[in-house]
């Protein structure tokens, strides 16, 4: 069967679940009993162990990175593009993880589990998370693998903010940090446009305070545009141009205001509607959130130098040119605190025309440099 | 490793923190490292070059020296290096500026425009100097803001640097007799290590 998959496809994929007993102290002061954590794994780890990578997921993501669940998926992970064999993550070399993080609605304990406590789905009870949440919950996962140090931890945009707390929170289990597409905390404007989504969701008739669940409903709408408003953010103006332009969907403008007359009309129609179908209104909340409320430079009064000289790691930072949701400036801010510590670094702005998104596309100066990267990480 | 390179490399001690300004493929970095305990960043915009300092391991950013090194903290190195790039910035006065607040020492290479053979081609042949070593056109040329030692030297009076040392070479890097009499006639490379005035007053 898996000769149907593509030569550097990981092939057919099993997602695993851990269970964790141990509770989990919260940066909110609040306290998770226990959870679990749906994971999946590409390429062998080496006996000596030095060989897994870490791949951390950003706001709609999840641990199905790689490969196909079944002979009949249409389309194989969301970064199937760098994971694999020969690939930027070279699955030949390395252990590769990839989970989902809490507060998930993809397998791992989120809002929409039930919460043991009342036999009913968490809903808004969930606790917030946080990026260092997240990464000390990776770190019991990465106990439970039996792996004591990650080669790399690699994410792009909320997914590089964990890579960069995973060399704050544990410099010594870190070798490697890839940050793509990321920031070191979220400007005025990326807060203001999570919270525009936040309301479409939070005034949805159906969200109910969050336990729409319990009402047998979902608040798909204010899902829908909070997607729309999100994907505006992850495409350039020049993408956009270029895909859609001005083109119409309708023969000739209808003068009113119900039909889809313009084309990029109907594709973020299309976006929301498909992800309003498939992803949690509360892990939305939760998601965007955690990316507000990141700023680990904040507990060295606003100094990321001072705050990420105690990695350990190596880094390798990455931006796209026309990414204005977390704009190359915004990696150079990470850049020039990396060489104020003196840190081990390299960093690229991939010229791209496609916007924030370019993270997850196969534009081959990226790949290439990704994968150069990679390679020279001794194992 | 190119020739210019291994003279320069003389005048790095061992174990400094080296800012290579356009630091192409990461070749002299990387020799640094390897053989004199250097910890250094190059600066870089070809996307060539770069993967290929991503390849040696050599630290590289990519970053356009005609936006300036405001990144870097005043004397945050102790050597900044330039090699055949002055000729090629936008702003050849605002950089030097620039590397001599950010290094203790700078050492910088540039072709001769003074060198006779250029004087030569101008004077008989009444266009501009087009050789194997220059082999660029006034209009396809990267090289914008051709100069002699005479006007680098005049440069850094103006901005009260202290040249330390001068090397005049020919195209081969050899630096004979002729060149130590008549550097700016004779010299086609200039190998230059300077001091900024603020860096001498932090020192002395």
């Amino acid at each position: 069967m898996s000769t149907a998959f593509p030569q550097d496809s990981v092939g057919l994929v099993t997602p695993q679940v851990l269970h964790f007993a141990e509770p989990l102290s919260l940066a909110s002061g609040r306290t998770l009993a226990n959870y679990d954590l749906i994971y999946e794994t590409y390429g062998e780890l080496n006996a000596a162990r030095s060989n897994a990578v870490l791949i951390c997921h950003a706001l709609s993501g999840h641990h199905h990175a790689a490969g196909y669940h079944s002979a009949e998926d249409r389309k194989p992970g969301w970064w199937d593009s760098c994971i694999g064999p020969g690939k930027a993550i070279d699955t030949n070399r390395f252990f590769v993880v990839s989970l989902n993080n809490l507060g998930g609605c993809n397998g791992s304990t989120g809002p929409s589990s039930i919460n043991p406590e009342t036999g009913k789905p968490f809903g808004a009870d969930f606790p917030v998370m946080t990026v260092e949440c997240w990464v000390h919950s990776q770190a019991r996962l990465a106990d439970a693998l039996g792996i004591e140090q990650w080669a790399a931890v690699v994410g792009g945009s909320l997914g590089g903010m964990q890579a960069m707390q995973w060399t704050i929170s544990y410099p010594e289990r870190v070798r490697h940090c890839v940050a793509i597409a990321s920031a070191p905390k979220l400007s005025a404007q990326n807060i203001a446009f999570n919270e525009v989504a936040r309301q479409a969701i939070l005034t949805d008739p159906e969200f109910h305070g969050g336990h729409f669940q319990e009402q047998g409903v979902i608040p798909k709408r204010g899902l829908m545009l909070a997607r729309m408003v999100g994907h505006i953010t992850y495409l350039s103006d020049d993408a956009m141009g270029e895909k859609f332009g001005r083109g119409l969907k309708s023969e000739k403008l209808n003068y009113d205001f119900h039909s889809v007359e313009f084309q990029v009309e109907s594709y973020l129609r299309y976006q929301g509607e498909e992800f309003s179908g498939r992803f949690d209104a509360n892990t939305y909340l939760l998601m965007t959130k955690a990316l507000d409320y990141f700023d680990p430079a904040a507990a060295n009064d606003g100094d990321l130098a001072k705050t990420l000289a105690k990695a350990q790691a190596d880094f390798c930072v990455i931006s796209f040119t026309t990414d204005w949701r977390f704009s190359p400036q915004r990696s150079r801010e990470i850049v020039d605190a990396l060489t104020s510590a003196r840190k081990n670094l390299c960093y690229l702005e991939i010229d791209a025309p496609q916007g924030h998104d370019a993270f997850l596309m196969p534009i081959p100066r990226y790949l290439q440099a990704f994968s150069s990267y990679m390679n020279r990480i001794t194992l | 490793m190119r020739a210019d390179l291994d003279i320069i490399q003389d005048w790095i001690p061992a174990g400094s923190r080296v800012l290579d300004l356009g630091c192409g493929n990461g070749e002299l970095l990387a020799w640094l490292r390897d053989n004199k305990q250097v910890f250094g960043y190059g600066l870089e915009i070809d996307p060539d070059n770069i993967a290929e300092c991503v390849d040696k391991g050599v630290n590289v950013i990519e970053q356009d020296l005609d936006k300036g090194l405001g990144n870097f903290a005043d004397g945050s190195f102790d050597v900044v290096v330039m090699t055949q790039a002055l000729q090629a910035v936008h702003f050849p006065d605002r950089i030097l500026k620039e590397m001599l607040r950010v290094g203790k020492t700078c050492v910088i290479t540039f072709p001769n425009f003074g060198h006779w053979r250029c004087r030569w081609y101008l004077a008989t042949k009444g266009r501009m100097p087009v050789s194997d070593f220059l082999p660029y056109t006034w209009y396809n040329t990267p090289n914008i803001h051709f100069c002699t030692f005479e006007d680098f030297e005049r440069l850094c009076l103006e901005q009260q640097a202290t040249i330390l040392e001068r090397l005049a070479v020919d195209r081969d890097h050899r630096h004979g007799w002729a060149s130590k009499i008549l550097p700016n006639l004779l010299g086609e490379i200039g190998i230059y290590r300077v001091s900024g005035h603020s860096a001498m007053n932090r020192t002395s």
